[in-house]
C-alpha cells in the first residue's frame, strides 16, 4: 500500500493562509491504515487548524469529509459534489493520487496536500511501516529471494553488496538496517539457490516504465 | 615519463600506487605540489572521484594535472553522481587525453557527504561499470554504436577484505573478476592473518589480476578507533591501536607512518600481495616517509 505520513502544521497553516473555509478531505484507503489521512486523523487535524486560527483571532471554518477511496473520481464526485460549493479551497489528506483526482475534478478551486507520500510498503509493527517496492516495472524478486534490491538496498544495486556493508551485515547509511544484499544472499543460500546471485545482471532498463507511466489493461 | 601503469603491473615484482586527493576549490597549487611530490616515487596515483560523497575538484581534472606532470593517473570513476551517458561520455574525454587506467567503483552513499539533499545516481554497479569499460573497449558504446576512435583502458575494481560478513561480498567479487580487471586495488587492510586468508580464496577465483593491498595511514589511537566505529569495512585490531595509544605525545602520526611502513615491508617480504595502494588522505606529504620506512 502508498505509505504517507502529514505534514508539519506550520506548513499546512501557511498553505491555508488566506482562506476562511475550507473542506478537509480523507481517504479510508492506504492512508487510513498508515494512520496518516482516514477519518480520525481528519478530526484531529480539523481541531488542531481551528484552535490555532481561533487562538490568532481568524477562526478556520472547515467542513469535514472523508472519501472511501481518494483516487477514484466517481467516489469523489459523489462525496465531495456538494460540499466544495460551500467552501474556498480543499485541503486532502489523500496520497498525492488522491490529491491530483480532486484537483482534476474540481478545476476551480485550488487543491492543498496535507501529506507527504513517501513510498510503498508494509506495517512491519505497531505505528511502523516499511518500503519494499521501488515500483521500478522490471520485477525481479524472482531471483533476488523475494527481496527488492531496488529500493532495499540504499544504492539500489543489482549485482551484490557495497563495499561500505557494516559487521554483521548493516547498511553504510544506517546500522539500523540490514544490508538488502546480505539478507538475499542468507535466503537463497538458506532455498539453495545461491547461483541466482552468482550470476551477472545487466543495467536496469529504465524503460521499463516510460514515466509518466500508463497501463492499459490487455482485455479493455 | 613514467612507464604505463599496465607495464608496471606486468614487469614489476611489486606494484605501489597512492592518492593525490582533490581540494574543494579551484586552486590547484597544492594537489600540484603532492603530484610532483609523488609521481616519480610511486607506480601510479589514484585520483578519488568526490571521495566520501564530498563535492571536490574532479578527478578527471585532478588526473590532467598528474599528465601535465608527468605521473601516471589512475582515474576513479564511482556510479554515484553520473548515469551511463556520462560516465562514458567523461571516459570518451580522459582517454583522449592519455588518462587511460581506470578504476571501477560504487561509490560511497550520498548521505554521508557534504551534499545529503542531493540526488544519488547509481544508475549502473561497479561490475556493470567494468563491463561498460570493456564495452568502450571493444569500439563501442554501451547502446552498441560503433565509435569513432576506440579507447584501451587498463581495468581496476576494489575488495573489501574485512568485510562481515564476506560471503556475499566474495560473489560480487567474483562478477568483477569475471567481467575482467588488470588490478585489484582492496579497503584497508591492517590484519595481514585476514588478508592472507582473502588472498587464497582470491587466487583460486583469478590468478591473473594483480592484487593490490590497501594501506591507510593511521594518525593517532582516537583515529583507528573512530574508523573502526564509523567507516564501513575497515578493521584497526586492538594491538595497533594499542601501539599507537602507546607513542609519546605528539608522535602518533610517526607512529601510524612506522605501522605502514612495517606492513608494506611484510607483505612484501612475505609475497602476501602483488603490491600496496597507500592512502594517506589528506597527509599526502608524509607518504614518502612511509615509503622509506617500507624500504621501498
Amino acid at each position: 500500500m502508498i505509505i504517507a505520513e502529514r505534514k508539519p502544521l506550520e506548513e499546512i497553516k501557511s498553505m491555508l493562509s488566506g482562506y476562511k473555509k475550507i473542506l478537509l478531505v480523507g481517504c479510508r484507503t492506504c492512508v487510513t491504515i498508515c494512520w496518516a489521512g482516514g477519518e480520525k486523523e481528519v478530526g484531529i487535524l480539523s481541531s488542531q487548524l481551528k484552535l490555532a486560527s481561533s487562538g490568532e483571532g481568524n477562526e478556520l471554518s472547515i467542513l469535514e469529509a472523508t472519501v472511501e477511496r481518494q483516487c477514484e473520481k466517481e467516489m469523489v464526485i459523489e462525496e465531495l459534489r456538494d460540499k466544495v460549493q460551500e467552501v474556498e479551497a480543499i485541503l486532502s489528506m489523500g496520497c498525492g493520487v488522491g490529491v491530483q483526482t480532486i484537483a482534476e475534478i474540481f478545476e476551480e478551486k485550488p487543491v492543498f496536500p496535507a501529506l507527504n507520500t513517501t513510498f510503498i510498503g508494509m506495517p512491519e509493527a505497531e505505528g511502523v511501516w516499511v518500503e519494499k517496492c521501488g515500483t521500478c516495472g522490471d520485477c525481479m524478486l524472482y531471483w533476488t529471494g523475494g527481496i527488492c534490491p531496488v529500493v532495499r538496498c540504499a544504492k539500489g544495486l543489482l549485482n551484490g553488496p557495497c563495499g561500505g556493508t557494516r559487521k554483521g551485515g548493516k547498511c553504510e547509511i544506517d546500522p539500523e538496517k540490514d544490508c538488502a544484499w546480505v539478507l538475499i544472499y542468507r535466503r537463497l543460500e538458506k532455498q539453495g539457490r545461491l547461483d541466482l546471485m552468482r550470476k551477472y545482471y545487466e543495467p536496469k532498463n529504465y524503460r521499463a516504465v516510460k514515466r509518466p507511466g500508463r497501463v492499459e489493461a490487455a482485455t479493455a | 615519463m613514467a612507464i604505463h601503469f599496465r607495464e608496471a603491473l606486468k614487469t614489476k615484482d611489486f606494484t605501489v600506487t597512492t592518492e593525490a586527493g582533490p581540494v574543494k576549490g579551484a586552486s590547484t597549487e597544492k594537489m600540484q605540489g603532492h603530484i610532483e611530490l609523488l609521481k616519480d616515487r610511486v607506480d601510479a596515483l589514484n585520483v578519488t572521484d568526490n571521495q566520501s560523497s564530498v563535492m571536490r575538484y574532479p578527478s578527471l581534472g585532478t588526473c590532467l594535472l598528474v599528465k601535465e606532470h608527468g605521473g601516471e593517473p589512475i582515474l576513479q570513476i564511482t556510479c554515484r553522481d553520473r548515469n551511463r551517458l556520462a560516465i562514458q561520455a567523461d571516459l570518451l574525454f580522459a582517454y583522449s587525453r592519455g588518462v587511460d587506467n581506470v578504476l571501477c567503483l560504487t561509490g560511497d552513499s550520498i548521505d554521508v557527504g557534504d551534499h545529503k539533499e542531493a540526488k544519488p545516481v547509481f544508475d549502473l554497479d561497479s561490475a556493470q561499470l567494468i563491463h561498460l569499460v570493456h564495452t568502450l573497449n571493444s569500439g563501442k558504446d554501451m547502446a552498441g554504436n560503433e565509435l569513432d576512435g576506440g579507447v584501451d583502458f587498463c581495468i581496476g575494481a576494489s575488495a573489501t577484505p574485512s568485510a562481515d560478513p564476506i560471503e556475499p561480498q566474495l560473489v560480487k567479487f567474483q562478477k568483477k573478476l569475471d567481467a575482467g580487471v588488470d588490478f585489484i586495488q582492496t579497503q584497508a587492510v591492517y590484519d595481514l592473518e585476514e588478508l592472507k586468508r582473502f588472498m587464497e580464496r582470491t587466487r583460486k577465483m583469478d590468478e591473473k589480476a594483480k592484487i593490490l593491498a590497501g594501506i591507510v595511514l593511521l594518525v593517532g589511537a582516537k583515529m583507528a578507533a573512530f574508523m573502526n566505529e564509523n567507516v564501513p569495512g575497515i578493521f584497526v585490531p586492538q594491538y595497533l591501536i594499542d601501539e599507537l595509544a602507546q607513542a609519546p605525545k605528539g608522535t602518533g602520526l610517526s607512529k601510524g607512518i612506522e605501522i605502514a611502513g612495517r606492513l608494506i615491508r611484510q607483505i612484501r617480504e612475505e609475497r602476501i600481495c602483488d603490491g600496496v595502494h597507500i592512502m594517506a588522505i589528506g597527509r599526502e606529504e608524509r607518504v614518502p616517509e612511509i615509503l622509506e620506512a617500507a624500504g621501498l
